[in-house]
């Protein structure tokens, strides 16, 4: 039993953490690129953003979580997100705006992203250095330990992670009554369907593009935050991130938010799964193994070295198999 | 969205077509004075290595110009390739280590290399048994159950052969070839690679490639990393050989000037096919699939096959390129290869000097590896005065300085690439269309 629950520690948690944070990065992909046609590659960057706002005013005022009981990078979370979502749409006013009047290529609105990312890069790590940062500022992560009867090995499950799980559920829930429900919401996905005769239909398109950035800025703050409150913020993180977020968008289909959650999941169990070391699960059966077959220590499918292996082979075996991803997404 | 035009806006009428090139005339006289200051205030020595990385990065740019600005496919991974020249360069002209090729580990890893290829073989075969009668779940399901177990198998056996020759031996060593030999396989390691890119992603949306690329460069440099039997990892190998005298021999300034004359050849050749292949109907077709696609299709040219051989060209070039590059620079450091330096910089030499127009890449090759060696310096001063401001006024302490003054550039090359997108998305000498009206 004991194999199990280390099974569940390390894979079921580890997986399912990776994979909200993998869900809510991909479903800002994916709107931006369903109301905008180009993938964004600064997004990961703008979680990095989004992150290193909470830090600045957890800094500033490193106990204004204690009244409500909660971390207090979690209550600064709003403000951050309505900054993260505020720089957001400037950059787009400032820099993806007259792209887009100038009629340009996908593809050079793919550059201007990568340019969009140094810019962040450059202007994070000249403010916060390279190092890492624990966003628990004056205060002390809390680690829930269960145990269960008969077995010596506790379920554990951290403060940061149990905040991830409701955040993420309340989020997609949200995004799903917002885009079902919502008037806005409904001309959103009209656009992402047929942007002239979203225009034509009388939707404010200019509207519903600073809305996109909003929810794409909010969504990444989430995402960025809690990821760094379970480990410690790095500047570097977006380089972690984005090849899984691009993997998770493509594999669920682009264009397509639900595909987005289901990617994110795959693509984060995949992860977690790829690293696991399986002779831990199969130690139990080794004396009854036939002499012959001698279990080696080290069962992982790759080193965590290679991780960044795992989404790019998801990625290439997407392309190459099903190119529409697993929701048949609109766009190729 | 797939409006023909925006690219480039509109094409300039052709009323001049014989004048002087007074732009190009002017920008590369402009050009002289800068690299001539630099000698003047730095030295000859330093100035020349600076040439000579300049011209390394020229074979970078017109790498990318080819699959940018001919075919407008975009690769975000020129590290990678870069990186994959810089091993086959070391890996082929560093001394042979006679440690492990006495020993009896050669043999066992070309065991280990006969027995991957027979388990790729067996997983092919394996998905192919669908044409004899097996049904196409059985043989998928089959097919990824063998691939798994012979993968484990042949990665624990791996794992064990590396271990030893680490243990044993240190690392494999080198094949003490000519160096010259090292960088034509260096450049065909680059285009095998780009071909397996090319071959998936090319059919699909120009998007697909950045990310695939970008990726494949990061699995690269974690490979050549964490591959402490192969390349030493983060001990890094120096020195290496050159194709020239080296500096102990004849002096630094002679044997950085003979290096020169190798890469300015080099790109001389280079220069000159590109210039025949442009105005090739190769290049034409090339052109024209980039401008119209359909319409391309319609003549009946065949998109993707013209797309694949141009991307792997400039895979070709870039592995090169970096082949000469890290040969110079004499260290093989897997960690050195950054995205900054290596993918972005030449993007923006790129799309700065002209997207397109082989001259105007050399140009913004010199000129923005010229402006990045010399922003080093200057933005550590800026650094300090800023920081010294900032104590007096605000009492601001920020630490270590200098690694975040050289941030400070990255933020600036982001903006570069904007602002030339924004403002002249032709670069400083645009590519010429020719009209014939």
């Amino acid at each position: 039993m004991n194999e199990l629950i280390y099974f569940f520690n390390y894979v079921v948690v580890a997986g399912s953490v990776t994979g909200c944070i993998y869900a809510m990065g991909a479903i800002g992909v994916t709107l931006i690129y369903s109301i905008l046609r180009f993938a964004h590659f600064a997004h990961a960057d703008m979680m990095t953003l989004g992150t290193f706002v909470v830090l600045l005013l957890t800094l500033a005022f490193p106990h204004a979580g204690d009244a409500l009981g909660l971390p207090t990078a979690i209550v600064m979370l709003p403000i951050a997100m309505a900054v993260t979502s505020l720089v957001a749409v400037g950059i787009d006013r400032a820099f993806y705006q007259p792209l887009r009047a100038h009629g340009v290529k996908p593809i050079v609105m793919v550059i201007a992203s990568l340019g969009v990312t140094l810019m962040l890069q450059g202007l994070i790590r000249l403010f916060a250095g390279t190092g890492a940062q624990s966003l628990y500022v004056d205060a002390r992560k809390e680690i829930f330990r269960i145990d269960l009867p008969g077995i010596t090995r506790p379920i554990v499950v951290t403060e940061p992670q149990i905040i991830l799980f409701a955040v993420t559920i309340v989020a997609v829930v949200g995004l799903h009554l917002f885009l079902t429900r919502a008037r806005l919401g409904k001309a959103m996905r009209a656009m992402s369907d047929n942007p002239d005769l979203a225009r034509a239909s009388g939707i404010n398109t200019r509207l519903i593009i600073t809305l996109t950035w909003i929810i794409a800025g909010s969504l990444a703050t989430l995402a960025g935050t809690l990821l760094s409150l379970d480990v410690a913020f790095k500047p570097d993180l977006s380089f972690f991130l984005l090849l899984p977020i691009f993997a998770a968008a493509i594999v669920g289909g682009v264009g397509h938010p639900y595909g987005a959650i289901a990617g994110g999941f795959l693509v984060g169990f995949a992860e977690t799964l790829a690293v696991f070391n399986w002779s831990v699960l199969l130690r139990p059966l080794r004396d009854s193994l036939p002499t012959w077959l001698e279990l080696p220590n080290n069962l992982a499918l790759v080193g965590t070295e290679y991780k960044i292996v795992v989404p790019f082979f998801i990625l290439v075996a997407v392309l190459i198999w099903r190119p529409t991803g697993i929701f048949k997404g609109k766009v190729i | 969205m797939t409006t023909p035009s925006p690219r480039f806006s509109s094409p300039q009428p052709s009323s001049s077509q014989r004048r002087l090139p007074a732009r190009e005339l002017l920008l590369f006289v402009g050009l002289a004075v800068v690299v001539l200051g630099v000698f003047a205030f730095m030295g000859p020595a330093y100035a020349t290595r600076m040439l000579v990385e300049a011209s390394c990065y020229a074979i970078l740019a017109l790498g990318l110009t080819i699959q940018w600005g001919y075919a407008g496919q975009f690769n975000a991974g020129i590290m990678g390739f870069v990186a994959l020249g810089g091993f086959s360069a070391t890996f082929l002209s560093i001394p042979v280590n006679h440690a492990f090729w006495a020993s009896d580990l050669p043999g066992r890893l070309g065991w280990v290399l006969l027995a991957m290829v027979a388990v790729t073989a067996i997983v092919f075969a394996i998905s192919r048994l669908d044409r004899i009668g097996v049904p196409k779940l059985l043989r998928t399901i089959l097919a990824i159950v063998a691939g798994i177990v012979g993968y484990l198998v042949v990665v624990s056996w791996l794992r064990s052969v590396t271990n030893d020759i680490e243990s044993q031996v240190e690392f494999i060593g080198g094949l003490g070839l000519p160096v010259w030999l090292g960088w034509i396989v260096g450049g065909a390691l680059a285009g095998g690679i780009g071909y397996f890119i090319g071959h998936i992603c090319l059919g699909l949306r120009s998007d697909y490639l950045v990310i695939a690329t970008l990726g494949i460069a990061e699995i690269i440099k974690a490979f050549l990393k964490n591959s402490d039997w192969l390349t030493r990892g983060t001990a890094t190998i120096s020195p290496l050989p050159w194709p020239v005298p080296a500096p102990g021999e004849v002096g630094f300034l002679t044997a950085r000037a003979l290096y020169l004359s190798v890469t300015v050849v080099m790109i001389a050749v280079i220069f000159f096919l590109l210039h025949r292949a442009y105005h090739a109907p190769w290049g034409r077709m090339i052109r024209a699939i980039r401008d119209n696609e359909v319409s391309a299709a319609a003549m009946g040219k065949s998109i993707n096959r013209r797309r694949q051989e141009i991307f792997v060209f400039g895979c070709i070039l870039m592995g090169i390129g970096g082949a000469a590059l890290t040969s110079f620079n004499g260290i093989f450091d897997p960690q050195g290869y950054l995205p900054l330096n290596h993918t972005f910089l030449v993007l923006v030499m790129v799309i700065l000097g002209g997207p397109g127009n082989n001259l105007g890449t050399l140009f913004g090759a010199v000129l923005v590896y010229v402006i990045w060696i010399m922003s080093g310096p200057l933005a550590l001063a800026l650094m300090h005065g800023v920081a010294a401001l900032g104590a007096d006024w605000f009492d601001w302490q920020p630490g270590n300085l200098d690694s975040r003054a050289l941030q400070a550039r990255v933020f600036v090359i982001g903006l570069l690439i904007l602002l030339v997108l924004r403002f002249a998305p032709r670069g400083l000498i645009p590519e010429k269309v020719a009209h014939h009206d």
